[in-house]
């Protein structure tokens, strides 16, 4: 019998295929995986540490950096935690307009992820048509929040402003403009033969393997379970949409990858329909516990001035008690649980960042599989690091 | 389809099933069922919680009797529903870890061992997941500093015990 001896290599932190700085410790057999090390906490910051510091407005700008590429549905999921907390109604404009937001922003996401996964397969062009798509959405958010990646415009009991007057033509042209491209993503991808034999039966995980891990997302549908937070549990007036939830059958990297795909056509038809439906009325609720004043009010009236400076300063405070939201971010079920003890500080905030949960499995998908394939499941989870580490 | 607590209740008569959580029911639980009846909410096919959402720990602060919790946040797939469970601990109580029935509790419980110090029994591979390996501290707990000229260099607070009253006035 013939000794085997492993050889342990080292991947990351600093491995751009790792999409940020995990780290990988693999043992190989030859070319074969035989276990998997990830290693974490490259980025952390103790975002669950320094909410319990800030109160519930300065909370909201670290939802931004959390995964950066998704700043929108973090801040959606937040504001829903801490509106659940204080039992606040939300106008139906805010309610449509975040759902518009938040399909706008799983688009780019998505984008993003499709450009660096093809990347990572050799793929280079890809990144460069996805990019340019990516930037037309990333322009409608500076335009109405004035920042790219880190808007805070969605904020507790409802949305920062009204949309500038020039927001819907953008939207709607991007809407045109948007199938075609996916079109084109399919024609460089779907049938490429090189990108089908490295994505096709790579780095599986079968239904049940996936839910006992607690997989959500992409990376659960594609192996076919039917589990999406908009439609299990809606939140946002997501009842009042009509769309449909993608499957896979297999459960692999090309799976996920179709996934994916079909996930935009269905956010064009959300942002379609919320663009459509968009109805009248205000975009923040009535509450003037959470709702900063009129600026022209605060210019004429000492009362709304003096709420201004409180709610700015001292912020809000709910009552005691715990919340529990969670949205269906393009990265899996993102979820905020936050307790109150009554003071204008969260007493713990707790994030359920999908990225963490799904990459946990990553060990499952790649044992027994070519180590060349590592990248290419890595960039099927679509991991972010920011919010793994928090 | 069982109503969950209804079934747990009647089964363990001494939970406390009051609900302080918005929208969700919840079940809080002492250390020593804890295993039995989140194996029993995962394993009953009419409970069906299959799949562990989030697992988390909670300090209640020092004076509490039960300082710390971990809460755990299960969904069933299969009949679309949420149940919270709390698990009460008094310091030094080692929750039995439900690794073994849920994977996702795996890398969960290491994030709680990591930030609160909570160390679960039978646990596969308890080691810290977000901070350094040679990090002291456990800094979600309330007594680890966040501000001050030495926050940066953690120590334990000495709690009442170690300063008997009359050394402190003296």
């Amino acid at each position: 019998m013939t000794d085997t001896r492993l050889m342990t290599i080292n991947m990351g932190p600093q491995h751009p295929a790792t999409h940020g700085v995990l780290r990988l410790v693999l043992e190989l057999d030859g070319e074969v995986v035989v276990k998997a090390t990830p290693h974490l906490g490259y980025l952390h910051r103790g975002v669950e540490k320094l909410s319990e510091s800030l109160t519930y407005n300065q909370s909201l700008t670290m939802t931004d950096r959390l995964d950066y590429t998704n700043a929108l549905s973090n801040n959606l999921a937040y504001c829903l935690a801490v509106e659940r907390l204080m039992d606040l109604d939300i106008p139906k404009r805010a309610q449509y307009l975040r759902v518009l937001f938040a399909e706008l922003q799983r688009i780019a996401a998505h984008l993003l992820w499709i450009a660096t996964h093809a990347l990572d397969l050799g793929a280079m062009t890809l990144l460069f048509y996805a990019f340019r798509d990516r930037e037309k959405i990333m322009d409608i958010i500076e335009e109405v929040s004035g920042a790219r990646l880190t808007p805070s415009f969605i904020r507790v009991g409802g949305l920062a402003s009204e949309m500038p007057p020039a927001f819907y033509k953008k939207v709607r042209d991007f809407i045109e403009d948007c199938p075609g491209r996916i079109e084109e993503y399919e024609t460089l991808l779907t049938k490429n033969i090189i990108w089908c034999m490295r994505t096709k039966g790579i780095s599986p995980i079968s239904a049940a393997s996936a839910v006992n891990y607690g997989v959500t997302g992409p990376v659960l549908r594609a192996s076919g379970v039917n589990y999406d937070v908009r439609k299990a549990f809606p939140y946002s007036s997501y009842n009042e949409f009509d769309f449909e939830i993608p499957l896979g059958t297999k459960g692999d990297v090309y799976d996920r990858y179709l996934v994916r795909l079909e996930e935009m056509r269905q956010s064009l038809r959300i942002v379609k329909q919320a663009l459509e439906g968009l109805p009248e009325g205000p975009i923040k609720c009535d509450s003037p516990l959470v709702s900063p004043p009129d600026k022209k009010d605060v210019g004429q009236d000492i009362a709304a001035l003096i709420r201004h400076f409180k709610i700015s300063s001292e912020g809000f405070t709910p009552p005691p008690g715990e919340a529990y939201a969670s949205v269906e971010s393009p990265k899996g079920e993102l979820g905020f649980y936050l307790i109150s003890d009554g003071t204008n500080k969260p007493y713990r905030m707790r994030i359920r960042p999908p990225s963490f949960i799904n990459l946990a499995a990553l060990p499952e998908m790649i044992e027994g599989q070519m180590v060349a394939d590592v990248v290419a499941a890595i960039g099927s989870i679509d991991i972010v690091l920011g919010e793994i580490d928090r | 389809m069982l109503d969950p607590c209804h079934y747990i209740i009647e089964k363990y008569p001494d939970i406390d099933q009051s609900s302080a959580l918005a929208g969700m029911q919840q079940l809080t639980l002492r250390n020593d069922l804890a295993h039995e009846v989140l194996g029993e909410l995962f394993h009953n096919p009419e409970l069906g919680y299959d799949m562990l959402t989030d697992l988390f720990g909670v300090d209640r602060g020092l004076t509490e009797s039960h300082r710390f919790e971990v809460v755990y946040l299960l969904t069933s797939l299969r009949y679309n529903r949420r149940l919270s469970v709390r698990l009460t601990l008094k310091e030094g109580e080692t929750p039995a870890t439900v690794s073994d029935i849920w994977q996702a509790a795996n890398w969960l419980e290491r994030e709680a061992y990591d930030m609160f110090g909570l160390v679960f029994s039978d646990h596969p591979d308890l080691r810290r997941i977000l901070l350094e390996d040679d990090f002291t501290g456990h800094p979600l707990r309330k007594d680890y500093p966040t501000e001050g000229y030495d926050f940066d260099r953690p120590f334990i607070v000495k709690l009442e015990e170690d300063h008997p009253a009359e050394q402190v006035t003296k």
